[in-house]
């Protein structure tokens, strides 16, 4: 048998491996009934010791659309965690119920103890504030798909870029891709970490950091909005004064590119504009369409079965990529 | 100095900071060897005013002593034969430290798992870097 895959951090695989991953996904989302059987008798144990609904239900799609099966648990609160059980024994136990696990846990590096003792492979649903990888390869697969290429882009991200895990994560895998410009929008309070920006630096990376949307908004072919949360501010007057700033409404969208398009993590609050809704460019939506996708290429990825149905999709769909 | 006598095969850890000898000992897992160790402390030293010295009667191929480079750059090892001094030992910094510092970040799942190792990986050679392999924080000595 072949060494066991998990999928811990964004770039635990190679630019080709994800390459790889992502014509699955797309082949999937081309050809989704003949993806509809392909886990049948399969079981993922979607493990989560916090709440995480959306993520959850994202994998759990994911594994139905395959024609597998889900069991686990959606809070550790209720589970055998809360009795005091370790990680490492929960998983062990995981090991004989499911052939894949997906695992949120609120301590960082969980994860990696679970993928250490099981028998099957593990995803990272996310750590803490340390990785959610399926997010990251959410928002690759979503630019992949959308602009048609992870390379020659500008990409502007927006708002709380000091604390947003996702953001970090994002153009920390970003940064394997070729000629890539960065367009950090934030208040001085929410900046992009010097550990980011160094990062870029070493890399010879170009950077822009501004703090308003529309100085930046005709550059952009890529906006990724985050959202401003109330608590990241000192004070009631700092937050008023400042979110509408980072409040994208169709009076800033007409400043943008015809083509740029909107992506955000979802759940969102206030920061994009219902009115934006329903213009071609916004993506969130899409966004976690993708999401399910790439999560079922990364199921059939991780079993090892993907060569084989890519194969057929390659016959089948010759060119079309 | 006082002499606790020669050895005729092992090696002698010199110029340990003095009063560090002691933890020299634990990390390198002395306490749990089979064989003659010599703890010296506060011996006279021309260059540090006082050091520790460790004279050890085994196999030195049995420790792993790169953590010394870990723990003590300053420290040196010689590798005795037959009663002399054969080599000076250079050392190079372990790629993976294992439960000899631990992790002080309160998320890491480290602080809740038992039995759980502290391992700590290097993740950059030149700046002597070490991260926590679960949660990724680095590795700050207390000073
Ligand atoms: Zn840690």
């Amino acid at each position: 048998m072949e060494r066991l895959r998990h999928l811990m951090s964004p770039t635990d695989f190679t630019v080709e491996e994800l390459d790889h991953l992502f014509d699955v996904a797309e082949d999937i989302r081309k050809n989704m009934a003949d993806y509809a059987h392909k886990c049948d008798g399969k079981i993922l144990a979607t493990c989560f010791y916090e709440p995480s609904t959306r993520t959850r239900l994202s994998f759990e799609s994911a594994m139905l659309r395959l024609g597998g099966k889900v069991l686990g648990f959606a809070d550790g609160s209720n589970s055998s965690a809360a009795k005091g059980e370790s990680v490492s024994d929960t998983i062990r136990v995981m090991s004989y119920y499911a052939d894949i696990c997906a695992m949120r846990h609120p301590k960082e590096g969980a994860p990696m103890v679970a993928a250490e003792k099981s028998l099957i492979p593990v995803i990272n649903g996310g750590d803490g504030g340390h990785q959610h990888p399926t997010q990251t390869l959410t928002d690759l697969l979503t630019i992949r798909s959308l602009y048609g290429s992870l390379n020659n882009f500008t990409i502007g991200l927006c708002g709380d870029l000091k604390f947003g895990r996702t953001v970090h994560s994002l153009i920390t895998a970003l940064t394997r891709y070729e000629n890539i410009n960065y367009v950090f929008i934030s208040p001085e309070e929410l900046k992009v970490p010097s550990y980011i920006k160094e990062m870029l630096k070493a890399k010879n990376i170009p950077y822009k950091q501004v703090t308003t949307l529309e100085e930046v908004m005709p550059d952009l072919d890529i906006l990724y909005m985050t959202r401003v949360q109330k608590e990241r501010f000192f004070n009631e007057e700092d937050y008023v004064r400042l979110k509408d700033f980072y409040i994208l409404d169709s009076q800033k969208m007409k400043l943008a590119k015809e083509k740029m398009f909107i992506m955000h993590p979802l759940p969102r609050v206030n920061e994009i504009a219902v009115e934006i809704d329903d213009d071609p460019r916004a993506a969130y939506f899409r966004q976690s369409e993708y999401g399910v996708f790439v999560r079922m290429a990364l199921i059939l990825t991780l079993l090892d079965m993907t060569d084989e149905h890519m194969n057929q999709g390659l016959l089948r769909h010759p060119g079309d990529m | 100095m006082l002499n606790v006598g020669k050895i005729e095969e092992g090696f002698v850890l010199d110029h340990i900071k003095a009063g560090k000898g002691m933890q020299i000992y634990r990390d390198l897992g002395l306490d749990k060897l089979d064989s003659t160790v010599a703890i010296i402390k506060n011996a006279h030293s021309d260059k540090m005013g006082k050091k520790d010295i460790l004279k050890v009667e085994c196999d030195v191929n049995a420790l792993d002593l790169d953590i010394i480079a870990f723990l003590d750059h300053s420290i040196t090892v010689n590798v005795i034969k037959d009663g002399e001094i054969i080599e000076k030992r250079a050392l190079t910094l372990p790629k993976m430290i294992k439960n000899v510092i631990h992790c002080h970040n309160p998320r890491c799942i480290t602080s809740i798992e038992q039995g759980l190792p502290h391992i700590f990986i290097l993740t950059d050679e030149e700046k002597e870097l070490y991260r926590c392999k679960y949660c990724e924080e680095k590795y700050k000595a207390k000073a």
